[in-house]
């Protein structure tokens, strides 16, 4: 081992492109720029956005000499678990009330798919069954892919969904891999605002895909994070998943907190477990366990801490409610201000589905010349996919944004 | 497999029964009928029945969590101080990026190896930030499971910590065993671990417990490191160091890391994983760190993609508050020392425990031999007790201990330790 070494031979992996786009964005000098690519809430100045519940909540903690940083239980704080699986099914969720919920504090919506899709792997469709083909959305969070991949299922596929010529849903698409799909596949479904497209189903197609769903055992895998933060409102964005549980299905639910309480950084999610009885869910969260305790032992308590206390006080709650709302309402005034805008200047093509489409992501439909200008031109940073985040537009660099949209979309074809 | 009838190999025998049934039938029945129940976790099992326990007198000694004298929870007034600091900063809450604080990875290696280490100057290392020792390891396991394509093999002591196991198997990786742990003397079968470690196969994964070992408490003497650390590089063994005590075990912590140190001295490039869970109290706040020795620079950066890339589709990135909180005192002079002074104060209360339980036998009556119960060092306290003994202790006193015998020193106080070692002597004379 002397002269060579043992890693000698570990190749350099490619950056995550999201961030690299944001790095690039860092070293960029020219005054104009505007990062549209990574997705964080930003307010109109462009900065970060602490929300007011946040602070309000984190110095109640700070000045309760009661707390400590003893570790929590393996499946995270119980009123963090309890409280956020309640957001998610609502207030008078029957499955609640049946006792047939369960909830697993993970790291983030990730850690909340790792975990699912471990369980999956492991009790789903058989024990160990490794060949359950996982259906993604046609594109998807490009993270899917690899939460899945590395929990060890080995047939990953995709569902057509994003309609590029038409820059809609692809129902039919959709509903024909549905059919196809074998009995008993697992389907990745975005719970509303659908990252990157930011194309959801209207709530007729969701119960068309419901149906076929039943029909064919598809397993339903939500991933909800922007629950709040696509229509300002908590119970209409979840309307898809509760409508799935009310129709009896057994499904998980992996929920982000990062952004519709703006707690990016201190990792806070929940993965919703719906059983058809209280029973079956005990043993499946005493599996969850011995998964979690091999990945990260017990989840950590500051952000948990944050979201149950803001959740558990009605005060607080409805403060944390309209908090939500401001973000969720910026991003709809900036959907419609970007839209009259390249309606004004007659930029080429159709661009209703700017304000049509919902949440944080627009797929604007630029194509990767069109981007490259976007980037190297006009120091405006978006995703090769023509994904941009709506939050990175202020009322500062909006005319900037419209007409450099105008000009790669005039110049290149 | 052949590749005859495809659909019904995804079929399993649940879900043909599944689909078999009537649609109303198929409805009412569940996904999970099969899963198990996991079966109970037996130190949580322990503290479960602490809590039932009406005896005022009871005593947890499982609890892996460090109590002060009178038996609480102890936040370091360090790590308030840095909470304060922190607060007052008003920073926002952006994500991290994949491989955690910058400044909590440097100031982590440089706490393990020390700021002049030879290490750190050539920049020979990466360090990543993961969630506390478990999620350190588990990162490693899989680093080790993708990239080290010797051996599937990891040895880890024998005993060691449960939780190691599960870590590595389900990372891919296969178990085995080496000497360590002399129930006849509690203490180190030096002889017998290098016998056993002199056999492992050659480039296979060998685990050590820098310090204060997890159950045992039996640590290696800095000579026997040294054969330790001999035989490893005649084997061409790889070594993965598990530190999840520095400044805890001794009460200084270059001596608590000089095993480690002195690996990488000799040559060998380990990987080490830290928690920041006991020696800064931090424990739900999940504080760790993973480090590879590289051969150069350039190898760092190339392992450094790859831990990205494993971390990424496993939980995004690590949580800052407890990084930040780290991060801050071991950077700020006064906020170091302080806790180093801190450090050495839990340390040292747990070595005085040690030492009044073994006087407190004596003055009992206690004709065995309970030197060990000093020698041994951390947290933790392989007493030498049998099942049947432990049994007493709990039936009888209300004390509360895992049934290997182990004791968690952290539980013990001035105010129960004369009540522990009249238990003791009950149950063993």
């Amino acid at each position: 081992m002397a002269a060579g070494s043992v890693f000698a031979s570990v190749p350099r992996a490619p950056p995550v492109a999201v961030f690299q786009l944001t790095a690039d964005f860092r070293e960029d000098a020219d005054p104009r720029k505007v990062n549209l690519g990574v997705g964080a809430y930003r307010t109109d100045e462009g900065q970060p956005w602490v929300l007011p519940v946040v602070k309000k909540v984190e110095q109640k903690i700070a000045n309760d000499a009661s707390l400590n940083h003893e570790y929590l239980p393996i499946l995270g704080l119980p009123e963090f678990r309890a409280n956020a699986s309640r957001i998610a099914l609502g207030e008078d969720s029957r499955a609640i009330k049946e006792n047939r919920v369960g909830g697993v504090q993970c790291l983030g919506g990730t850690g909340a798919l790792r975990i699912g899709a471990e369980f999956l792997r492991r009790w789903y469709n058989g024990t160990n069954n490794t060949a359950t083909p996982v259906y993604i959305s046609s594109p998807s969070w490009e993270n899917h892919n690899s939460v899945f991949v590395n929990a060890g299922f080995k047939d990953i596929r995709a569902y057509r969904y994003w309609d590029a010529a038409k820059r809609g849903l692809d129902l039919e698409g959709l509903l024909e891999d549905m059919e196809s799909a074998p009995e008993f596949s697992i389907f990745i479904l975005h719970a509303c605002a659908h990252n990157p497209t930011g194309t959801d189903p209207t709530l007729e197609q969701w119960r068309h895909i419901a149906a076929v769903m039943k029909r064919r055992f598809l397993f339903p895998f939500f991933d909800s994070a922007y629950q709040g933060f696509a229509s300002g409102c908590l119970d209409r964005d979840a309307w898809a998943l509760r409508y799935f549980v009310s129709e009896g299905f057994e499904l998980f639910c992996a929920q982000s907190f990062s952004k519709n309480f703006g707690l990016y950084n201190e990792r806070v999610g929940n993965l919703s477990v719906v059983g058809k009885d209280a029973d079956n869910v005990q043993r499946v969260l005493s599996q969850m366990e011995k998964i979690v305790r091999a990945i990260w032992s017990n989840p950590p308590s500051q952000g948990a801490r944050i979201v149950a206390t803001t959740l558990t006080c009605p005060q607080l709650f409805a403060e944390w409610k309209d908090n939500v709302k401001t973000m969720a309402d910026r991003v709809l005034l900036m959907r419609s201000e970007l839209r009259a805008r390249l309606q004004a200047l007659g930029t080429p093509g159709t661009w209703n589905h700017i304000t049509e489409q919902i949440g944080m992501f627009s797929f604007t439909g630029l194509n990767p010349k069109q981007v490259e200008y976007m980037i190297k031109e006009k120091h405006i940073y978006l995703m090769a996919s023509g994904r941009i985040n709506m939050c990175g537009l202020t009322t500062k660099n909006l005319d900037y944004v419209a007409s450099s949209i105008h000009e790669a979309v005039t110049k290149f074809q | 497999m052949a590749l005859l009838q495809p659909a019904r190999l995804l079929l399993s025998a649940a879900a043909q029964r599944h689909r078999r049934l009537a649609p109303a039938a198929a409805r009412a029945s569940s996904w999970w009928s099969h899963v198990e129940m996991g079966p109970p976790d037996p130190i949580l099992g322990v503290t479960e029945a602490f809590k039932r326990d009406t005896n005022a007198k009871k005593m947890n000694l499982g609890v892996g969590a460090y109590r002060d004298n009178n038996g609480k929870p102890y936040v370091l007034n360090s790590v308030r101080k840095a909470e304060a600091q922190i607060a007052a900063k008003k920073l926002d809450k952006e994500y991290l990026p994949i491989a955690g604080l910058a400044e909590f990875n440097k100031a982590s290696a440089e706490l393990a190896l020390g700021d002049t280490n030879e290490v750190i100057k050539n920049g020979r290392y990466v360090t990543v930030q993961t969630i506390s020792g478990t999620g350190s390891l588990r990162v490693g396991a899989s680093f080790l499971q993708r990239f080290f394509k010797y051996s599937r093999d990891v040895y880890l002591p024998k005993p060691s910590w449960g939780n190691h196991t599960p870590i590595f198997r389900d990372a891919g990786m296969q178990l085995h065993a080496y000497r360590y742990y002399d129930p006849k003397t509690c203490g180190f079968d030096f002889a017998g671990a290098l016998d056993d470690i002199s056999k492992i196969p050659e480039q296979s994964v060998i685990l050590f417990h820098a310090c204060a070992h997890n159950p045992t408490g039996v640590d290696p003497r800095p000579e026997q490191w040294k054969e330790l650390a001999a035989v490893v590089k005649k084997r061409n063994l790889f070594a993965f160091f598990d530190m999840a005590y520095q400044g805890f075990a001794s009460g200084d912590i270059n001596r608590d890391s000089w095993a480690v140190c002195h690996f990488i001295e000799q040559g060998i490039n380990v990987v080490l994983s830290q928690s920041y869970a006991k020696n800064m109290g931090l424990y739900g706040e999940r504080v760790g760190a993973f480090s590879v020795i590289c051969k150069d620079v350039d190898e760092a950066k190339r392992v450094e993609s790859q831990l990205k890339i494993l971390i990424r589709p496993m939980y995004s990135n690590p949580p800052i508050n407890g990084a930040r909180i780290a991060s801050t005192i071991l950077t700020s002079p006064d906020l170091r020392k302080e806790w180093l002074e801190e450090v050495k104060g839990m340390a040292d209360r747990i070595i005085d425990m040690r030492n009044q339980l073994v006087a407190n036998l004596k003055k009992e009556g206690s004709s065995h031999n309970w030197q060990h119960i000093i020698d041994q060092i951390g947290m933790f306290c392989y007493t030498g007790l049998k099942p049947e003994q432990v049994e007493r202790l709990t039936k009888e006193f209300s004390i509360y201990m895992t049934k290997d015998g182990r004791i968690s020193v952290a539980g013990v106080t001035s105010g129960n330790v004369g009540y522990l070692a009249h238990a003791v002597h009950q149950v063993s004379k």
